[in-house]
Parts: structure tokens; sequence; C-alpha cells
């Protein structure tokens, strides 16, 4: 079932009197439950691919059906919905509510999306239970260790069951160890039907991925369909 | 439509908890921010106050003087460019009360009366400076001053000139202290009166001067006593409002002829009347309001500045959070209404500390006024102060709603 479907997509910025073409008449297709790696080096476009296909950047022109419904022409608060719903966000930074306990971190797209209070709180914890935090949810995320910090931005991800769960350097602000686990955290996700994208300039993180997309100058240079070279037996 | 609803509502709770978690994290700094609100609400309350403690003190000692009741006397009240001139009329004499009880057709109760101060004596106990009023039996009924113990004067005691006298109630404490004063022989200025009544308390005119400082005798048993050439008021109490204008002109034809005004001089007294005090005295109330009003309007307006100068502050410092809740599907309006409900939040945290101030502060107006602060004026104050802060919070609001999430999320 296609998930995302990208038809000729171009994004241009205007900088001062030079315009930059950010993306060049990208075509992109995925499907549910690929898990998807985004790779180029920076000022590839990866960065303004990943707004666009996050609904958080409108492209300039082009076609970007999300789910059979063309969002390339939303407004704010449509795109807004469809963020709430149906993308799950995981950043380099974390990107939690300081003052918020974890609980709260996750439940919080719940609350835009206007679910009653037990639910929220049912939700929230079994998104916590997910990534094996139940224990550290009534902690601030300055009470957690990094990879605490990325696993209740996962489980906020995670918690209104989104079509697509977008990490963008999930692990670039952890040491490798850890990394690893989070990594692991993803695998998971994805055996159990869940569509991953994962935007990364690391070739080692990439490799969870069986597809991985390498851009260049804003167009797509590699598209290819990889045999898994990192396999959890757990 | 519902479903809609119940989201708005949580939406509103989050909002909330939002706010009351950024004023808490920056308490120094909301507090000073809403020092302008603070001075706003003070002043609005204590305004308010002192306004219901005017009219209050009003409905307590003037309104029960009665409308229909026109004072002759030598002086217009509020005229005060013409005092002067009214210095070197002819003082009102008794003789003018008889023309008036002879003459009128619509006076029911005319009293005539004079003043002096005079110290008063029982047993060993004194009191100075007492008001002594010579009137007629009609006084307390026209000046709206009950008799608690005892009995008015008689018609007979007021002509026949007897030694009696009704006292207030301060001058019974004062010199009674416990014993009953009724049929006691008390000393008025070294004359010797029997006391027949006491009035009821009345309390302090304006809060100020008090009412029950002052005793009354019939004004035949005054003139001999401290002089017959003293200068009276008349009062007159009217048959209705409605012949107002008549009455007027019906004392005005008396006096002139009984002073021997001729045709083309003015009148060389006036018929006062209590409206023209209720008129001095709204002007008081306007005056009040008036500074009161111009006071609140700029401090509120210094709070409002200040308010969405920390909303700025808020706003940019917040930046990448509104990124955040973007991203996980905050819509403009959520984060409108968060910013919007956290400079209200602020601006009533700002009313709340100006009401808490105010409070004993309008305790002091209780000192001169019989008042306390009204419970209208702090649900007024509440709801100015919220408004305040919603309408200084707009701009902040609306910026912080239309920021780029990708813009946002980048921000350090």
């Amino acid at each position: 079932m296609l998930v995302i479907d990208i038809q000729q997509l171009s994004k241009r910025y205007s900088m001062g009197d030079q315009t930059v073409n950010a993306l060049e008449e990208v075509s992109l297709k995925i499907n549910k439950n690929e898990y998807v790696a985004i790779m180029g080096p920076s000022g590839s476009g990866k960065s303004t691919l990943m707004n666009v296909i996050g609904c958080l950047d409108t492209p300039t022109s082009g076609l970007y059906n999300f789910n059979n419904v063309n969002v390339s022409q939303m407004n704010d608060n449509q795109l807004a919905e469809i963020r709430n719903r149906q993308i799950g966000f995981v950043f380099q930074t974390f990107n939690l509510l300081a003052r918020s306990n974890a609980l709260h971190n996750v439940e919080l797209p719940l609350i835009y999306a206007g679910k009653n209070k037990s639910e929220r709180i049912e939700l929230a914890k079994n998104a916590l239970r997910q990534v094996n935090l139940e224990n550290r949810m009534l902690h601030k995320p300055n009470e957690l260790s990094g990879g605490q910090r990325q696993r209740v931005a996962i489980a906020r991800a995670l918690v209104t069951n989104p079509s697509i769960i977008l990490a963008d350097e999930p692990t670039g602000n952890l040491d490798t160890k850890t990394g690893e686990e989070i990594m692991m955290l993803f695998e998971e996700l994805h055996k159990k039907g869940n569509t991953i994208i994962l935007v990364t300039h690391e070739e080692y993180i990439a490799e969870h991925a069986n597809r991985i997309i390498r851009l260049r100058d804003g167009k797509i240079e590699q598209d290819e369909k990889v045999e898994k070279r990192i396999l959890y037996n757990n | 439509m519902q479903a809609k609803f119940i989201n708005f509502l949580f939406e509103i709770r989050e909002g909330l908890a939002i706010s009351f978690g950024a004023i808490r994290a920056n308490k120094m700094r909301s507090t000073l921010t809403t020092l302008g609100v603070i001075i706003g609400i003070v002043s609005v309350t204590l305004m308010g106050t002192a306004i219901e403690g005017i009219s209050r003190a009003f409905n307590e000692n003037i309104s029960r003087i009665g409308t229909d009741v026109l004072y002759i006397q030598k002086h217009a009240w509020f005229d005060n460019d013409a005092w002067w001139k009214m210095r070197n009329r002819k003082d009102i004499a008794m003789k003018e009360f008889y023309a008036i009880e002879r003459n009128s057709t619509y006076a029911t109760l005319i009293c005539p009366t004079v003043f002096t101060a005079k110290n008063v004596k029982f047993q060993n106990n004194t009191a100075q400076n007492i008001i002594v009023i010579g009137s007629n039996e009609f006084y307390p009924e026209i000046s709206g001053t009950e008799i608690q113990y005892g009995r008015d004067f008689t018609s007979d005691e007021v002509l026949g000139g007897r030694p009696v006298t009704i006292i207030g109630f301060e001058v019974a404490d004062k010199i009674f202290h416990n014993q009953n004063p009724l049929g006691q022989l008390m000393s008025i200025g070294g004359f010797t009166f029997r006391v027949v009544g006491v009035f009821k308390e009345q309390g302090k005119f304006l809060g100020l001067a008090s009412l029950d400082n002052r005793l009354l005798v019939p004004i035949q048993s005054f003139f001999p006593r401290w002089g017959s050439k003293r200068g009276i008021n008349i009062s007159v109490k009217m048959k209705s409002m409605e012949n107002l204008e008549e009455t007027k002109e019906e004392l005005r034809g008396i006096l002139r002829k009984s002073r021997n005004v001729p045709p083309t001089k003015e009148d060389d007294f006036a018929i006062n009347q209590q409206d023209l005090f209720i008129k001095a005295f709204s002007s008081v109330g306007f005056v009040v309001g008036g500074i009161g009003l111009f006071i609140t309007a700029l401090s509120l307006f210094v709070g409002a500045i200040g308010i969405m100068n920390i909303m700025f502050v808020s706003v940019k410092e917040r930046t990448r959070e509104i990124g955040i809740r973007k991203s996980i599907g905050a819509k403009r309006r959520t984060i409108l209404f968060q910013f919007l409900i956290e400079s209200a939040t602020l601006s009533l945290l700002g009313g709340l500390i100006g009401i808490a101030i105010s409070f004993p502060l309008s305790l002091l107006i209780n000192q001169f006024l019989p008042t306390s602060m009204p419970i209208s004026i702090v649900i007024v104050a509440i709801i100015l102060s919220i408004i305040v802060g919603i309408i200084s919070g707009i701009i902040p609001a609306l910026r912080a709603s239309r920021l780029d999430p990708v813009e946002a999320l980048r921000y350090e």
C-alpha cells in the first residue's frame, strides 16, 4: 500500500536575489512498512525533503500525495492535523518539552488530537512501555539520559499510531552504544509493521534500513533496495 | 462540533498548565511585569470603594432629610461667587416664619432654626461645644431625626419657651453615662433645662462631623437666653413634590413682602433645596471617579505595554517549544490561545495582587467613609485585568502562532 507518492516535486528558496533549488523534480514512492534511509551530504536537500515529507513545509511545485490525499496545497491547519495524526517525528536533539515529565511529553500529541484524559494516559503509558520507559515516566527530560530522552521522543512519535515515523539523525547526539540501542528499537518497530523513514548522513546508521535513497544537489542520485547488512538476533 | 468544543477545552486546560509553569519558572520577572496592572487595579478598586463610600454616606446622611424640604436662608448653598454680597443681607427673622405660617398654602410643616454652641453640664460631668439648636416641635420630623427615648416638645412648651430639651446621643453618653437622662435637670450654657427626650444615634455626617453632639431646645426658650437678634433659618416641608415650583413662588412672594423687597430688586434671601446638595455631592463623586479613572487607565496602559513586552520575550525564548508543539500537531489557534491564556494569567496575577494590596487600604478608607470594598468592584477588577492581559497578548500570540515550524525548530 502506497503511503507516500511524490511526483516531480521542487522546492525553491530565495536568498536575497538568488534562488536556491533545494529540491529539483524529485519523484519518490514509499510503501507501508518500508524502512527507508535518506542519505546525502549537507546541502544535498535531505532536510528539505524531510520537512516536506513531514508536512512541516510545502513544496513550490509538484505533487505530494500522502495516503492518497493531496497535501501539497493544504493550509497550515490542515497540515497540522496531518502531522498530528499521521506523522511521528523523532529529532536529533530530542525536542522534548523541558518542563514536562515523560508522560506529559508523550501525551501531548493526544491533547492536540482531542482525546480525553483517561484514554490519553492509557495510550501514553502503552507507548512508554513499548520503549521500555514505563518506570521513568514521571521524570523530566533533564533527569533522563540521552538514550532515555530519545526513547521518550520515540514514544511520543508512536503514541498516535501514525502512518510514518520520520527520524532525523536520531542517533546524532548519542554515543555509539546508545545509538545502537535506539536503532534496535527502530528495528523492532519496523517488525511490528511501522513505516520508518530515517534521515542520516552516517553510512552505518543507514545500513539498518532496507532501502537507501541518496540525494545530491536536490536530486535523487540513487535509490536502491539493500539486503539488510545489520541484523539483530534477539 | 461537540468534539471540537471538547478539544478546545483540552487546549485551554493545557494552556493554563503551560502558563502556570512559565510564570512559576520566572517568578520575579512575572511579578515585576505586572506592576502596572497592580497599580491600575489598586487604583480602580480604591476608587470604586471610595465612590461606594460616598454614595453610601449620602444615603445614610443626606437622603433622610427628604427631598421635599426647602430651606430658607440668607445664603444660597452653592453660589460661591456671590457669597460676599449675601453677607450684607438682612438676617432671616421670626417675622418671616410667622408670615409663612400664616399665609402659605403649600407648606405642611414649618420650623425655624437657630444655632449656637455651648458647654453643658450634669452634676460633675461637662461636655464642651455642644451645638444648641433652637426650633419647634416639627424639627425632629423635618430633619429626619428620630427620638429614641422620651418625647418631642409640645406646642405649648415651644410657644411658652419652657426650659426643656431633647439631647443628642453623644451628649447623653458624655454627661449622663449610665444614668437615665429623662426628667433630669442639666445646665446648658449656665441655664437649667429639663431633659424630655434623647435622639436616636445618627453617626457621623460623611464620616466627619458627629450628628449626635447636639441638643434641641424650644426656640422661644433660646432667644431670651442667647439673644433674639440672631438670624434664623426656616425649613419648609412641602405638601407634595409636584408643587415644587408653585411652593417656591409662593414662598418667594411671602418673603419679599415680609422683607419689603422692592419689585426692581433681586431676592435678598435664598430658597435652598436638597437637590442642590445632591448635585454638588455627585460632582464630588465625578471628580473622584475622574481622577481614579485617569490613574487607572494610565497604569493599565503601562501595565499592558509591560505585559506585551514580556510576552514578546516569552515567545522569542520559546520559539523552539513552539516549533516542537507545531511539529506534533498544534494548530495556529492552539498556539494563539496558549499565549493569550498566558498573558491573561499574568495580568490576572497582577490583578489579584492589586486586590490583595487595596483590600487593607480600603479598610483605611473605611475610617472616613462608611464603606467596605464592594464585591462588584472586585469582579470588575478581575475582569478588567483579564481583558488587559488578552489585549496586550494579542500581538505576541499572533506572532507565535504564525511561526514557521521549520524555522522554529531550527532556532537555538
